[in-house]
């Protein structure tokens, strides 16, 4: 199968497409892809040289985004993305760093990393696909599984409960925060560029359930499409601790924090200033 | 990076040429600074902890940047994100910081970032001996991450060698695309002695391999190279790498053809210059009946225990490693063609002797005196074992 998109919009997006790659791995009917496409169009839009725009991502059908957009990348190990985002900003200040990866990547096993990174307030963009389950392994639960969810390690239920991502991000200092979903596509292109102007920790939660999910819990794609059509609501001064998922209420959406903490990397230079400029 | 301040300011920043009464850590940490290092990433562990302290005062100095970061499994990754930034990048640690970086020094050798890591040795297993020597690392420096690759690691045995190895890790990583570890233990790491710092003139200093090729044309993996030309992002170069197995592009490639091509120039480009790396130390060999193979602090009270022998009369010698990996066991193939039995003393249960056999064995007799971390064996400890062998 391969990429169809109307004509009148190929080009400009295919320059920024590894055409040669396509077919891509997703299965028909996930929302990586789309996620991809609005982050190409974002960046052809922004103005910033397309050579200036670097794509980080862990493992993980998330994670092979950026091996589809053409501009430097670099998919590192499970987990691993945001330390590698961060030695890049740090060494080059110049670079337009994002992370596009999945919700196991960057909660579970990059947990730690995002804790501290949404601390520091580091200087770069993520990205996080969060499609309710581990899609590369075959559909484990992980941490954003909603309660009861059936999953190919939750065979009678999940039982731990699920992390409410924009409220995490708040709560940890996140200069920017928004959730969306793949049907928003004006909105979450949109969301992207201002994204890129942001000094600090930006991230964007794409609400996008995985089709293996959707199987194991009696929502075939389409009905799964359609709820997320019907049920969200755009509220961006909703209150963060009530928005977590929950299909027995709609989704809410949003661009829900907007904060001027400088930037770690800001800090850093400054800090360099203060030191040599003194001695 | 404040190009224009580093630029203005590193050189004069730099430690001054000249004699100092140094500790190994801080004279390894200089050393970075000196080899270009502008990014160091680490997480607290004793016996390193001088090298971070250091360069957290040191880098901002020259116009570079130190992160404490969450952990070590942070720090070896972000040093390998700040290389391909086109900033030369280095961590410390020590046993348990080790462990939990070999998952991001397998992924640097595959996709080729050129690190250093500084792995001060601890006596273990696990937590062990925080504060005391071991050199129980050493297989693990090579082994440590899963899958074919190759990596490079020196064994300083002084705080000169701390200065002088560091800087010769810098260069070697960056020649060959390759994550190198520099391997003092507790003791090298921690003593304090002479450290004599030559003209910057005299210092070779590399750097990476620039494609020639436009971005079109340009191959990330080019396998024409045993060593492929390195890219840095931001280039315009617009470059894939995956840490998956991946053809000449960069792009992820389940194809056995691939593969092969791939693990084989990984381990090749390491195993072809084995000689241009390795490195050894030989002293009193050339009669010697009897070789005592000894590295890090353990070849200074080796070498003592062979002056001390030669004294009574004994002919024996010393080969010092410098080179961990690749073991130059070329070194040794004199000794070894004239029959002279070898004693490997190590501070640990037996590591580097199985080098020594895979090499040597059914030829010499091989001999092992292990040392449990936690203390260095005595030359008068060395002498015993020497004699039993030799008059054995
Ligand atoms: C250290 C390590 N542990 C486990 C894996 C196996 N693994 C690959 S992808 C993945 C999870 C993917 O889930 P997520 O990050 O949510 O991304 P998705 O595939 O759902 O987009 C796991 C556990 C691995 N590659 N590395």
């Amino acid at each position: 199968m391969s990429l169809r998109v109307p004509h009148s919009r190929t080009d400009p997006l295919k320059s920024l497409l590894r055409m040669e790659r396509f077919p891509h791995i997703w299965c028909p009917g996930c929302g990586i892809g789309v996620v991809v496409k609005c982050f190409v169009e974002a960046a052809l839009q922004s103005g910033i040289p397309v050579e200036k725009h670097v794509v980080v991502s862990g493992i993980g059908c998330t994670s092979r985004a950026p091996g589809y957009i053409k501009v430097d990348g670099f998919h590192v190990i499970h987990g691993r993305a945001i330390p590698f985002a961060i030695g890049l900003k740090t060494a080059r200040p110049d670079l337009e760093v994002t992370v596009i990866a999945g919700d196991g990547d960057l909660l579970a096993i990059g947990g730690n990393h995002f804790l501290h990174a949404t601390r520091r307030n580091d200087d770069i963009n993520v990205i996080l696909v969060n499609n309710f389950i581990y899609g590369m392994t075959g559909g484990q639960y992980g941490p954003t599984t909603l309660e009861g969810a059936l999953t190919t390690t939750s065979p009678y239920g999940f039982v731990e409960g699920a992390f409410n991502v924009p409220y995490l991000a708040s709560a940890l200092g996140a200069n920017f925060v928004a959730r969306w979903t793949p049907l928003h596509t004006k909105e979450l292109t949109n969301t992207m560029l201002e994204m890129f102007k942001v000094d600090g920790f930006a991230i964007i939660e794409v609400v996008s359930p995985c089709l293996i999910y959707g199987e194991l819990n009696n929502m075939p794609p389409l009905d799964m499409m359609k709820w997320l059509k019907d049920n969200t609501i755009i509220d961006h001064n909703a209150d963060l601790s009530k928005i977590d998922v929950n299909f027995k209420k709609p989704l809410v959406l949003g661009n829900f924090v907007r904060r001027y903490r400088p930037s770690h990397q800001t800090r850093l230079k400054e800090l360099v200033k203060k030191v040599v400029g003194g001695g | 990076m404040s190009e224009r301040v580093s630029l203005l300011r590193a050189e004069e920043a730099l430690l001054k040429p000249g004699v100092y009464f140094m500790q190994g850590n801080i004279a390894a940490a200089e050393a970075a600074l000196v080899a270009g290092c502008r990014f160091f990433a680490g997480y607290p562990i004793t016996p390193s902890n001088e090298i971070a302290e250091h360069m957290s005062r040191r880098l901002p100095q020259v116009g570079g940047y130190f992160i404490q970061f969450e952990d070590e499994i942070a720090s070896v990754i972000a040093i390998s994100g700040a290389a391909y930034a086109g900033v030369k990048s280095m961590t410390a640690t020590s046993g348990p910081g080790f462990s939990l970086m070999q998952e991001g020094i397998g992924m640097a050798a595959m996709i080729e970032a050129p690190i250093v890591i500084i792995n001060v040795q601890r006596g273990g297993p696990s937590t062990g001996l925080p504060t005391l020597v071991g050199q129980g690392d050493v297989m693990q420096a090579k082994w440590g991450s899963h899958g074919d690759y190759e990596i490079v690691a020196y064994l300083p045995s002084s705080v000169q060698e701390m200065f002088d190895l560091t800087i010769q890790a810098f260069n070697t990583a960056w020649t060959y695309r390759v994550p190198v570890i520099v391997l003092p233990d507790q003791r090298v790491g921690q003593m304090i002695e002479k450290l004599s710092v030559p003209d910057y003139n005299e210092i070779p200093i590399a750097g990476r391999i620039a494609p020639e090729e436009p971005p079109e044309e340009f191959l990330p993996f080019n396998s024409k190279y045993l060593v492929p030309p390195m890219a840095f992002a931001g280039e315009g170069y617009r470059f894939h790498v995956t840490s998956l197995t991946h053809d000449e592009r960069g792009y992820p490639s389940t194809s056995h053809k691939i593969s092969t091509q791939l693990v084989t120039r990984l381990i090749r480009k390491i195993r072809d210059n084995e000689k241009a790396i390795g490195r050894y130390e030989s002293v009193l060999t050339d009669d010697a009946n009897l070789v005592v193979v000894a590295y890090g602090i353990t070849a200074r009270s080796a070498l003592k225990a062979v002056k001390e022998a030669r004294k009574e009369g004994l002919k024996v010698g010393l080969f010092r490693p410098v080179t961990a990996w690749p073991f130059p066991y070329w070194g040794l193939k004199e000794a070894v063609d004239r029959g002279a039995d070898i004693v490997v003393v190590e501070i640990n249960m037996g590591q580097m002797v199985r080098v020594i056999r895979e090499h040597f064995a059914n030829i010499v007799n091989i001999h092992s005196m292990t040392w449990a971390p936690g203390d260095v064996p005595r030359p008068h400890d060395i002498l015993v074992k020497i004699k039993e062998v030799y008059e054995g």
